[in-house]
């Protein structure tokens, strides 16, 4: 009689997400890699920035930014569980998406600001210079 | 000049900012407008008190976690601020129609600049995107077969943070000032050395608030068409609608993050001293200007593409066709929404970017119109040997294909870098975004209410004041904003306040007429929502079904009960009710199952009663009351989360004796 219906208990097979089976869950020894991963990718910058054994600033903020994105790398595997399988694939998906636009983003905020700087604000260097030695470098 | 009196504020402990020269007493047209808002608001609150419906409203509306009431409760506060938002612009087309021959107007320049800043403000954050998250809310869980959303709570505490949101804008009507800074608030003129005062302050608050609110409802929505679909719904077999409400969450998740960060750097700038958007000290304010508009940009295809949705799902019903080449809709959906985030750049063209930024994004925007080309060929397609009804939704639609046609094509002129030094911040820039967000998303929108109206409340729109309405906007908007295409072509730039030049004067005064018939369409529509509830006995919708409609949310009832569907449906193709009933689909009428709902809270009402608190506080400097608020938001989350009692079972029994009186209005109707 209802050839368009099933019919289970609670109607809705993924109703108010009380199935869990296809969320990822991590193991105690992959959490503590992470954790352990985590902190020494946070001391790093750490280290390098208050002790200053890179006299180079600009080295110094490449080493931070990459300490940055593996950490970001370390959470993603570690601690939200992302594999390619994970979720039917959608968070892959997402993931990728997510890769894109952050890239859109910085890539095209730094290139458009980059040429509006540079073309817009040409007095910014004397200005600073008269102003005092204090933004010198 | 009230700005003058406290552009030094002096704080207090206990009340920061906020003195009796705040209440703007001295501009007779505030104090008549809030004396008028405060008897209607007293006649409100007695008239409900009188009738006892606060305890009905609380239990029933406020608190529901129901996706389909809180969609209702969108749609009313997206029409409230639509007055205010239309009252606003009315004040613009007077005082620009009047300021001429050495007239000063009748708003002084401090008002007139709130004015078309808080007209812009509302008709975005609080009229375009409350319709827009209402509709999603109520029409998409329906259309996948879902019996709510994924998130209940967080759908009405979403709701909340948007209708905070309003609160403080609108309070900033009556204490105190709102930005003058235009809609987007650039630095340095919204920086503290240029606006010291509580204007933009209002501002940053009152769009933070709401877009939290706006950024849970995009995650909540996006979850709900992912992990909810109904047995047999591919993402191939979704209802248009569906698809472009799923692109329009996507890119509210991807993009007001971005608004929320420039946001916060701006008041860490005001509140703090911080130099992120100064002139100076390292800082640069064209990074504003780039960030606000990586938000700024995919924000329009946000309002559009669900607008999309709905003229889709109009024309293949009231043509009574499957929609003109449905994987192709999809795909330029798609592509819009990813096309729609390189494109920013064509909003700042005239700022001093090189020649290869500025091509780069020149046709970047102009392949945009190559999709929405696509689909305005689809829905064409669609009409043609089709059984077309000119019903108002139809008509809606056509409307809507002649008018973002033009506004599409003035569109494309604006993306060629060099024509758009001419018509860069000039009145022809004004009239081409009117000329798609009304003439796309507004027009949409009243298509899908009418559309939408007897699924949400069990009787159908009378259609005489909809024709009424229909044709004041219609040509309303056209002999509105005809001219202001007319006025930027001749070098009139936008947000002027007064004129010299007498012959400009005759396109202000047609404009202005153009925005009296826009008023009529607006009342209109108001006597047609009255009208149609007085009559609503007569347009009784019985059959859940009245126009032959072809996707889910009309396989149910009119209005539909609260589970939706007492079972779930499963679907095997594109128009799925279309499918069902032409395979003979028989209602089941007996075998019952208890079902599991989500129970109502007041936790949004109150968390988003404290964050609005907290942002009246930081907006007042009262540091104090912030601090108590923010500690109360967490408090009350933390206190939330203990609480276990969430859901419940609808008897079956209760089920039964729904599904039955369905029955019954179903024999009689037939």
């Amino acid at each position: 009689m209802s050839a368009g219906h099933t019919e289970t208990a609670h109607g809705h097979p993924h109703a108010h997400g009380h199935d869990g089976h296809d969320v990822p869950h991590g193991t105690y020894r992959q959490y503590m890699t992470g954790f352990v991963l985590a902190v020494i990718l946070t001391a790093i910058p750490f280290f390098v920035v208050m002790t200053r054994v890179i006299p180079s600033p600009g080295y110094t903020a490449a080493i931070v930014l990459i300490c940055g994105v593996a950490q970001i790398l370390v959470h993603m595997i570690f601690f939200l569980h992302m594999t390619p399988k994970a979720e039917d694939g959608w968070l892959l998906l997402s993931t990728i998406f997510t890769i894109v636009l952050v890239v859109i983003t910085l890539v095209g905020s730094l290139w458009v600001v980059f040429h509006l700087n540079r073309n817009m604000m040409p007095g910014m260097q004397e200005l600073h210079q008269e102003a005092g030695p204090a933004v010198a470098g | 000049m009230a700005i003058e009196t406290v552009a030094t504020p002096e704080t207090s402990f206990l009340l920061g900012r906020l003195t009796w020269a705040a209440l703007p007493l001295h501009e007779p047209i505030l104090v008549a407008t809030f004396a008028v808002v405060a008897i209607g608001g007293l006649a409100l609150v007695g008239a409900l008190s009188y009738f006892r419906l606060w305890g009905y409203l609380w239990h029933e509306w406020f608190t529901s976690v129901d996706h389909k009431k809180i969609g209702i409760m969108y749609m009313v506060l997206g029409l409230v601020m639509l007055l205010r938002g239309f009252a606003d612009a009315v004040m613009m087309r007077l005082q620009q129609a009047w300021a001429f021959n050495g007239s000063e107007g009748y708003l002084n320049a401090h008002h007139y600049d709130q004015v078309f800043t808080a007209h812009g403000v509302i008709m975005i954050f609080f009229v375009a995107m409350p319709f827009v998250t209402g509709m999603m809310n109520l029409v998409m869980p329906l259309q996948i077969g879902a019996r709510d959303v994924a998130f209940p709570f967080l759908n009405n505490f979403s709701f909340w943070m948007t209708a905070g949101g309003a609160v403080i804008v609108m309070a900033s009507l009556f204490v105190g000032e709102f930005a003058q800074t235009g809609w987007l608030a650039y630095p340095p003129l919204s920086g503290i050395d240029a606006s010291p005062y509580v204007g933009v302050d209002y501002y940053i608050w009152g769009l933070q608030v709401a877009g939290v609110g706006t950024t849970l409802s995009g995650i909540n929505l996006v979850v709900t068409i992912v992990k909810m679909r109904c047995p047999g719904m591919t993402m191939m077999r979704m209802p248009v609608f569906t698809w472009t409400a799923l692109c329009a969450n996507i890119l509210i998740v991807a993009i007001f993050p971005v608004l929320t960060a420039t946001l916060v750097l701006l008041a860490l700038d005001r509140y703090i001293g911080t130099n992120f958007f100064t002139a100076d000290n390292g800082g640069n304010p064209m990074m504003f200007v780039n960030l606000i508009w990586i938000w700024g940009h995919p924000e329009v295809y946000v309002l559009v593409l669900p607008a999309f949705g709905i003229f889709s799902e109009v024309t293949a019903t009231y043509c009574r066709k499957p929609l003109f080449g449905y994987s192709s809709m999809v795909y330029a959906t798609v592509c819009i929404t990813v096309l729609s985030y390189i494109v920013w750049l064509h909003h700042f063209f005239t700022m001093g970017a090189g020649a290869s930024v500025n091509s780069f994004f020149g046709i970047a925007s102009m392949i945009i119109s190559i999709p929405t080309g696509a689909k305005l060929f689809n829905w064409l397609f669609t009409m043609y040997h089709g059984r077309i009804r000119y019903e108002l939704p139809m008509m809606w639609t056509v409307a809507f294909m002649l008018t973002f046609a033009i506004g599409g094509m003035t569109g494309v002129m604006l993306a060629v870098p060099p024509a758009d030094f001419v018509l860069h911040n000039s009145l022809f820039l004004v009239a081409h975004f009117h000329n798609v967000i009304i003439g796309g998303v507004l027009f949409g929108l009243f298509a899908g209410i009418y559309y939408w109206w007897p699924k949400a409340f069990g009787f159908r729109l009378e259609p005489f004041w909809g024709k009424v309405s229909f044709w004041c906007w219609v040509a309303g908007f056209w002999v509105a904003f005809t001219p202001l295409y007319v006025l930027g072509l001749m070098g009139v730039t936008r947000r002027m306040r007064v004129f010299d030049d007498p012959d400009l004067q005759i396109w202000f005064l047609i404009a202005a007429l153009g925005a009296a018939l826009v008023a009529i369409g607006v009342a209109a529509f108001l006597v047609q929502i009255a009208v149609s509830i007085w009559k609503r006995d007569e347009l009784r919708d019985t059959t859940g079904d009245p126009w032959d409609g072809r996707t889910l949310e009309w396989a149910t009832s009119s209005p539909p009960p609260a589970y939706n569907f007492a079972f779930t449906p499963v679907v095997h193709g594109i128009d799925a009710w279309w499918d069902m009933k032409s395979r003979g689909y028989v209602r089941p009428l007996e075998g019952f199952r208890p079902i599991h709902m989500p129970k109502s809270t007041g936790s949004g009402v109150i968390l988003a009663g404290l964050s609005t608190v907290c942002a009246m506080a930081l907006i007042w400097y009262i540091w104090w009351l912030a601090a108590l608020a923010f500690a109360g938001v967490v408090a009350t989350a933390i206190w939330h989360t203990f609480n276990y009692d969430r859901d419940f079972d609808i008897p079956a029994a209760e089920v039964t004796a729904v599904e039955a009186a369905r029955t019954r209005l179903l024999t009689r109707g037939a």
